[in-house]
């Protein structure tokens, strides 16, 4: 589904991102993992469009989609959540939700000068696809209350309802479990679970090894700006490679 | 009945100052309340809303373009579309800045047309300004009152016709991403929006609105000159919006009327009290006033005296603290 080749980002002389090289393939949820500083979160920007890779290429579903701007990527169907949740603070959780979903008419300047009747119908169908999927992460007592009032972990599943009513083809999930009580975590791990069986594709920055074991399939693990290692999460864990870039160079 | 009558007439010519900067802070507020432009550079737009109004409608002035001689509708919508085509040209090349960047350049450009507008003799009459501004209705009524009364009607409704299609746009689909993009335009865009098109699209209209202010004030005073259009009116124009409540269109009206009324009447006050030889220095208190009051607003009521309410279509409601 999703394809990269020799993905390369560069900040002045430092190669965050370097040479990698990937395949995602549809259905999966797919885990990205590495220590602190390995690259994740720059290669999730190179993916979402938040900046141009240096080199190489990315397709989607056979399309290019590298150095498209991050509005672009998502209309493609390739949505993030953010490793910092930045929902619209003075606005509803409803209204952040209902923003999300691409080419709406009431979007055109005009439309609700000149069309308000079509527009008052999209809204009310929007208004109800936003409510089902704000009740599918269990934010629906927040419905009308503004963003801002709520919590880290119910910022990430009102980020996670935002993209999921625009229906993407692929998600890319930053640290979904990160600063989230272990209540709302298990939550939120059954929740991207239903929706994969639901048939929706996972890249899943983590470092919470036991949402990675329980969830991602397979896991790709990333340091120094390289992809170290791929395959399922046992054989990941076992490898040598993996458990130097981790712990040092000193216990291989 | 004759006592009472400079009071109807002074309250008259006051209440169409306010409905006309009403107007224009409206499109101030869809600007930066809705979109958060720091869009300074207001008086700019109004000032070409004037001189386009004035061109269009009066009468042929010798050795100077204009002079068409117009109905007055025909200036006040070539006012909207040359105030908006402007700032067209200006968003194209400024909007990719942000926050004070903007402020400076938007700042910049209405210095610059204030001072073509003072020195393109052909076109705005420099320091002369355009006079023979045609004033509706000075010839349906025999009085001045008559006709004042009659364009504040004027006035009114067409701040009512800018107040619904305001509202109406900030509470579409299309005021959802302005206020999105106002309040994180990184995951607004991230979210498939085009973050540019949409500013600019919001800096178009506003401006369009102020353009139109700036056609009902000429078309009232009867007159246009470039002085009219210093830095001054730009900050009297933030100072009602700011005062009023950014990011709420009944906000900006009231902001309006305060702050109008707190100009005039301190500008009064201290002619009164200041003796003869220092009423220049006296009349500067009253940018001192202001910018106390607004400074204190911000301190007190940093939302304004009704401030933004989040919630669709003004539903969920939260004061203005």
């Amino acid at each position: 589904m999703l394809v990269a080749r020799d993905l390369v980002k560069s900040f002045g002389g430092v190669r965050a991102v370097d040479g990698v090289s990937f395949t995602i393939e549809r259905g999966t949820i797919t885990g990205l993992i590495g220590p602190n500083g390995a690259g994740k979160t720059t290669l999730f920007n190179c993916l979402a469009g938040l900046f141009p890779p240096t080199s190489g290429t990315l397709t989607l579903d056979g399309t290019r989609i590298d150095g498209l701007s991050s509005d672009r990527i998502f209309r493609a169907g390739l949505a993030r959540t953010f490793q910092i949740p930045r929902p619209f603070p003075e606005m509803t959780v409803l209204e952040n939700v209902m923003l999300a979903p691409t080419s709406q008419h009431g979007e055109r300047f005009w439309a609700p000068w000149l069309t308000p009747g079509r527009v008052a119908r999209e809204e009310a169908t929007l208004r109800e696809k936003a409510r089902h999927w704000i009740a599918f992460v269990g934010l629906e007592p927040l419905v009308e209350a503004p963003a801002r009032v709520l919590s880290g972990g119910q910022r990430k599943l009102l980020e996670l309802a935002r993209v999921l009513v625009a229906e993407p083809k692929l998600v890319l999930l930053d640290e979904p479990g990160a600063g989230v009580n272990p209540r709302l975590l298990d939550e939120i791990v059954a929740t991207i679970a239903k929706l994969n069986a639901g048939g929706v594709t996972f890249l899943v920055i983590e470092h919470n090894m036991d949402l990675v074991m329980s969830l991602c399939r397979p896991v790709m693990v990333m340091a120094q700006g390289r992809l170290l290692a791929e395959g399922d999460a046992e054989s990941v864990q076992a490898d040598p490679r993996v458990i130097e870039a981790y712990l040092g160079g000193a216990i291989a | 009945m004759d006592a009472l009558l400079p009071v109807l007439s002074y309250a008259t010519f006051f209440l169409v100052f306010v409905s006309v900067f009403a107007v224009i802070v409206l499109g101030l507020n869809l600007q930066w309340g809705f979109t958060g432009l720091f869009n300074v550079g207001v008086a700019g737009f109004v000032a070409i809303g004037a001189y386009t109004s004035a061109i269009l409608t009066a009468p042929d002035y010798p050795n100077q373009v204009g002079g068409f001689g117009l109905p007055v509708v025909v200036g006040m919508v070539g006012a909207m579309v040359t105030s908006g085509l402007a700032a067209l040209v200006v968003g194209v090349a400024a909007l990719r800045l942000r926050h004070d960047y903007l402020a400076i350049t938007t700042f910049g450009i209405a210095m610059t047309i204030q001072l073509v507008a003072l020195n393109a003799q052909w076109l705005t009459g420099g320091a002369f300004g355009l006079q023979f501004v045609p004033r509706p209705f000075t010839e349906t009524f025999g009085t001045t009152l008559g006709a004042n009364a009659a364009y504040l009607a004027l006035c009114l409704a067409i701040l009512a016709l800018v107040y619904v299609a305001l509202e109406r746009l900030v509470r579409s689909p299309f005021g959802r991403v302005l206020r999105a993009i106002r309040e994180d335009e990184t995951a607004a865009q991230s979210l498939g929006k085009r973050a540019f098109v949409f500013r600019l699209q919001s800096f178009v209209i506003g401006c369009a609105v102020m353009g139109l202010g700036g056609a009902l004030y000429a078309h009232f005073v009867g007159f246009v000159a470039a002085e009219d259009f210093l830095p001054i009116l730009t900050f009297q124009l933030w100072a009602m919006l700011i005062v009023g409540g950014a990011g709420n269109n009944r906000g900006a009206v009231l902001g309006a009327f305060v702050v109008w009324g707190v100009w005039t009447l301190s500008g009064n006050l201290l002619r009164e009290l200041t003796p003869q030889a220092e009423q220049a220095r006296g009349a500067a208190l009253q940018v001192v006033l202001i910018g106390i009051a607004l400074c204190a607003m911000l301190v007190w009521r940093p939302r304004g005296l009704i401030g933004e309410r989040v919630g669709e279509g003004g539903k969920a409601k939260r004061g203005g603290s």
